[in-house]
């Protein structure tokens, strides 16, 4: 077994034990990203991580993360790497500081190796908005990686390095994750700082590990946790993340959503989650059918708030302050064409979408109303977790589909998210395991909690990890 | 359902220079979009309060104690038009 | 008597004196070297988040109890969106529909002691833009401008008020003392010529008689009150002409030039505005915890208008001794605290007077002078009880403001003390008998000759008689030859 195989737990364990050192271990990662044939970085700072692996070396006492590598979305800001949110309104942005997320990663030992890649401005769910390139989903290199964090959820399918952070605003870290066969966990809101993560949709954006077990999972999370004085939106995680140990259900009661189990899922997908549905009881769990009536409103609903947000978050690519600006003949022409030809098609269109939605005139019909759905919502969830401890469903309506097959249609891609907007919508911690193929290709099952439930979501998956025993190792792929 | 003065006039707003093509390509892609979204139009929303928030926090403040920030240097760093003092702006006419 | 009655409201920012800015760490300037007061969250660099400054919500609290506002027991920050290079975010951290500070009313004196009340509708907490210089000086045909962001940021409170002005000259009054009253709360500097106060107009006129308002114009950022003043005039003549010819006013935003007196229109030709708020999802509400806001209710400062009400009905002073003493918050920190100890109206009168004259020429103030609010009660105290002559305490004034020391104790090291009656007679006595002539015309009936007794005395004593002992002890003197 080569380094890369080992999870991010035991190169830790290994470095420990002098069996290796956080130089060797960077090596082998940076060797395997050199021969990306998945396309899953956009910048690899391997001057800067070797100077971190070699202090961390000579340290009399290791830090916690031992100085094992890491990938970072490159929607989060590392001072002095390039860190464009898969934009050429950014090419070449050296950011002034470091996201702080990233900061308590790297205080904590993790190395970071460089920027993944994303859709523009975390705008997508296939990594095909990225104005760089496209990432390949690594267990089907003519099918997309998900997204809006493919590049960080290829990146860890293909052991290039044992876990990576991604963004999720409306199901950018779960849906790669099911897509690429990972684990992928998005936080309650509040439970990580966004400060230096460029902002999509404020109100639902939290930044949220990818790693191949739950344990490598809990562990990340567990230094990125709490409240931070840059975020006024930040909170206190109650206790600590704990490392998942539970290996069985016995006694937890499992909400299945009706309403995201319906015709839309795809039959292999609704296989494979009614096949890990048994395996929860056979863990001792019991499997119970809930209802969240809005649930299939939570897609019109965030295609109002997540583009209103978003149309005020990238006003300020102005072309001014940093970022690459287009001649012009005055301030309005400048604007609008640096705007104009550096933002991509998505990008653009949610911007108009967000624009309309708050103009005069219709700011009532549109952004007012989902902000009440989203009410709706938020108490839907709070009366299904009166009667359960969690809620199944799966994590993507489909398995990973082919490069360019949705690029056309704008709301065929939205799809992609049913199933996990609606749990973004009430700001709840979720996470994605794999639970099995259909056609060969990996399947998310997303299990969701209530606010701040995030030791008992990582304990039943981990419990449900163990007993469905995927194999996250994409087919050819060679460590 | 949307049409080409509004999607003219929301561009505007947004800043964003789209070629007739794509203000075309945009009504069509936007009246999709909003067919879907009608949804929410339809719901019986009475007596709903909005939501802005998940969370609950009120009164995050900081104190008023200056923190140090950017040198000149490196605020201008990355302005594709900074002079020596300052940002450069193109006339505003 | 015109026909029409102007309408007349004001909107006034008020930049804070905080240490910081409202959203980031980075400190307040003034004057100093361009973009070197900035952060990443004040130059809006991608990921940046706003967190509020404690201290700007303390003193926003304190305005709108100041002017008697509802405090909202939890307000929200908005989003105000619009591109311009001074706002780096292309919006405006601002509030809209739940300011900190609802409805209040603020109470101005005018110089005939009626009362001009004026309904504040809010005072709400946003970020300044930055400065923008354009290389021509004016806006339009500047080749190229250049933003600075050290002001960027800085707290604002903006005071809105009800139309219920009714002539320029109310308007400069309501500011003068709306300011007074700022100044007094130590919230901000106020300064009109350095922006850190600000005001624009909404002017709008309409028959004599009528109670529905006609179609306003807002009258731009003057940066004094003189011309705020000339400019609302020169927009209700401008208003009145279009009306009076059977024209429309149109709804505008324009400009007054105080050098030529004409009224520009500022923005005819720009796109009506779409500001698109929506709540600012990166910032939780303000809910203020009541028993802060009245412990804060409870230290505010005596303000101008019941503390001038309270100077003329309580101690005795004039209206204007009350308005000369309140001009700013530390002459009449001053003032009282000599008035706690000594009788006002003397105090007040000396404060005024002889104490600000001889400070005059070294262009010092009296609280920053070394003669202390105690000793000016001390020889208030002094003259009162007879120990010295007026002349000799003018005496005795100038030397505490040299040394610092303590008046009675320049009056004995000095030898300035009042002389005692025996040896003022004696000295009367004999100008009187040195002066045969003089004294004759005294008993004649030449009163005016008093004044030659009384100089002749003054000068031989060196000051320390008491003019009116001396006048007395003159005519016993005449009298009893
Ligand atoms: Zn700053």
């Amino acid at each position: 077994m080569g380094l890369r195989d080992l999870t991010a737990a035991g190169q830790i364990a290994a470095v420990l034990a002098g069996e290796t050192s956080s130089e060797e271990l960077l090596d082998a990662h940076l060797a395997a990203i050199a021969a990306d044939d998945v396309d899953a970085f956009l910048a690899v700072d391997a001057e800067g991580a070797r100077a971190r692996a070699r202090e961390i070396d000579a340290m009399p006492e290791r830090p916690p993360l031992a100085g094992v590598p890491i990938g970072i979305k490159d929607a989060l800001s590392v001072r002095d790497v390039v860190t464009t949110a898969g934009s050429r309104m950014l090419e070449g942005f050296r950011p002034l500081y470091t996201a702080t997320c990233v900061a308590r990663l790297e205080a904590a030992g993790a190395v970071v190796v460089g920027k993944t890649n994303m859709d523009e401005f975390a705008m997508g769910s296939s990594t095909e908005n990225s104005a760089f390139k496209n990432t390949l989903n690594p267990w089907d290199h003519g099918r997309v990686p998900g997204g809006s964090s493919g590049g960080s959820a290829a990146a860890v399918a293909e052991r290039q390095v044992p876990w990576t952070l991604g963004s999720d605003t409306g199901g950018s870290i779960r849906q790669p994750a099911a897509l690429c066969g990972i684990v992928g966990m998005k936080p309650t809101y509040g439970a990580v700082s966004r400060s230096g993560l460029i902002a999509f949709a404020s109100s639902l954006d939290q930044v949220g590990p990818f790693a191949r077990t739950v344990e490598d999972a809990a562990l990340l999370l567990r230094h990125m946790v709490g409240r931070d004085p840059m975020d006024s939106t930040s909170l206190d995680w109650p206790g600590e993340i704990a490392a998942p140990t539970a290996t069985d259900l016995s006694g937890m009661r499992v909400g299945v959503v009706d309403e995201l189990m319906g015709d839309g899922i795809e039959p292999g997908v609704r296989a494979a989650v009614d096949a890990a549905l048994g395996t929860i009881e056979e863990l001792g769990g019991t499997v119970v059918p809930v209802s969240l009536p809005s649930a299939l409103s939570g897609l019109a609903t965030y295609y109002v708030l997540a583009p209103a947000e978003c149309s005020a978050n990238l006003a300020r690519f102005d072309g001014v302050r940093y970022g690459p600006v287009a001649p012009a003949a005055n301030l309005l022409d400048q604007y609008e064409t640096t705007r104009g030809d550096l933002f991509g098609p998505e990008v653009k269109r949610r911007m108009m979408l967000g624009t309309f939605a708050l103009a005069s005139g219709y700011y009532d019909q549109y952004y007012g109303r989902a902000q009440r759905v989203r009410t709706l919502m938020v108490r839907e969830f709070a009366q299904a977790f009166e009667k359960v401890d969690l809620l199944a469903s799966p994590t993507s309506p489909t398995v990973a589909f082919p490069l360019g097959d949705r690029t056309a249609d704008p709301y065929a891609m939205y799809m992609a998210d049913v199933c996990t907007i609606p749990v973004s919508l009430a700001g709840l911690p979720a996470i994605s395991i794999p639970c099995g193929l259909a056609d060969g290709l990996p399947v998310g099952l997303q299990l969701a909690g209530p606010a701040f439930s995030e030791n008992a979501l990582l304990g039943a998956a981990h419990a449900l990890e163990g007993a469905l025993a995927f194999d996250t190792r994409p087919p050819g792929l060679v460590t | 359902m949307i049409d080409d003065e509004t999607v003219r006039h929301v561009a505007r707003l947004a800043r964003l220079r789209l070629s007739p093509d794509e203000e075309q390509v945009m009504r069509e892609e936007l009246s999709g979009i909003l067919e879907h979204i009608d949804a929410i139009r339809a719901m019986d929303l009475d007596g709903v309060p909005p939501t802005t928030h998940v969370i609950t926090l009120e009164n995050v403040v900081r104190p008023d104690v200056p923190v140090s920030g950017l040198t000149r240097d490196e605020a201008l760093r990355e302005a594709a038009h900074a002079t020596d003092e300052g940002f450069g702006v193109p006339r505003m006419d | 008597m015109s026909a029409y009655e102007p309408v007349i409201g004001v909107e006034i920012h008020v930049q804070l004196s905080t240490r910081t800015k409202m959203f980031c760490g980075c400190e307040l300037s003034f004057g100093d070297p361009p973009n070197t007061h900035t952060c990443p969250v004040c130059l809006a660099h991608p990921g940046v988040l706003p967190v509020v400054n404690e201290e700007a919500v303390r003193r926003a609290l304190l305005i709108g109890l100041a002017l008697g506002c509802e405090i909202a027991p939890r307000s929200i920050f908005h989003r105000k969106n619009y591109f311009y290079p001074d706002l780096p975010k292309a919006y405006q951290i601002s509030q809209f529909d739940i300011p900190i500070c609802g409805r209040g009313e603020f109470r101005a004196l005018r110089e005939d002691g009626s009362e001009l009340l004026v309904g504040i509708t809010r005072a709400h907490l946003e970020e300044d833009a930055a400065k923008l210089t354009h290389a021509g000086g004016r806006r339009a045909g500047a080749a190229e401008s250049v933003v600075d962001f050290n002001r960027g940021g800085t707290p604002l409170v903006e005071i809105v008020t009800e139309p219920d002005l009714r002539s320029p000259s109310d308007v400069a009054l309501f500011l003068r003392q709306l300011r007074q009253t700022l100044l007094f709360l130590g919230v901000s500097d106020c300064s009109m010529e350095e922006g850190s106060m600000r005001a624009d107009a909404n002017v709008s006129i309409r028959p004599v008689g009528s109670h529905e308002y006609g179609t306003k114009t807002e009258l731009k950022n003057m940066n004094s009150f003189r011309f705020l003043e000339r400019g609302i005039e020169a927009e209700i003549a401008r208003q009145e002409e279009i009306v009076g010819a059977g024209g429309r006013v149109s709804q505008e935003t324009v400009h007054y030039e105080p050098d030529t007196g004409h009224i520009t229109s500022l923005r005819s030709k720009e796109e009506s505005h779409d500001y698109r708020y929506f709540p600012e999802p990166d910032l939780v509400p303000i809910a203020p915890d009541p028993a802060w806001v009245e412990e804060l209710r409870a230290g505010l400062p005596e303000l101008p208008l019941p503390l001038r009400r309270r100077m003329v009905g309580e101690m005795g002073l004039s209206a204007e001794d009350a308005e000369v003493l309140t001009e700013g918050p530390e002459l009449v920190v001053y003032f009282l605290e000599a008035a706690a100890l000594a009788d006002p109206k003397a105090c007040a009168n000396w404060i005024r007077g002889e104490l600000r004259a001889q400070l005059r020429e070294a262009g010092v103030e009296p609280w920053q002078s070394k003669v202390t609010p105690a000793h000016v009660a001390a020889l208030v105290g002094l003259l009162d009880a007879g120990t010295v002559t007026v002349p000799a305490a003018k005496e005795v004034m100038a030397e505490v403001i040299v040394s610092g020391e303590d008046p009675a104790d320049v009056v004995e090291s000095k030898g300035l003390g009042a002389m005692d009656e025996g040896d003022l007679a004696a000295v009367v006595a004999e100008i009187v008998a040195a002066n045969p002539d003089q004294a004759q015309q005294l008993r004649d009936g030449k009163n005016k000759v008093i004044g030659f007794f009384v100089g002749q005395t003054m000068k031989r004593t060196g000051g320390r008689a008491d003019p009116q002992s001396v006048q007395r002890l003159v005519r016993e003197a005449v009298r009893g030859d």
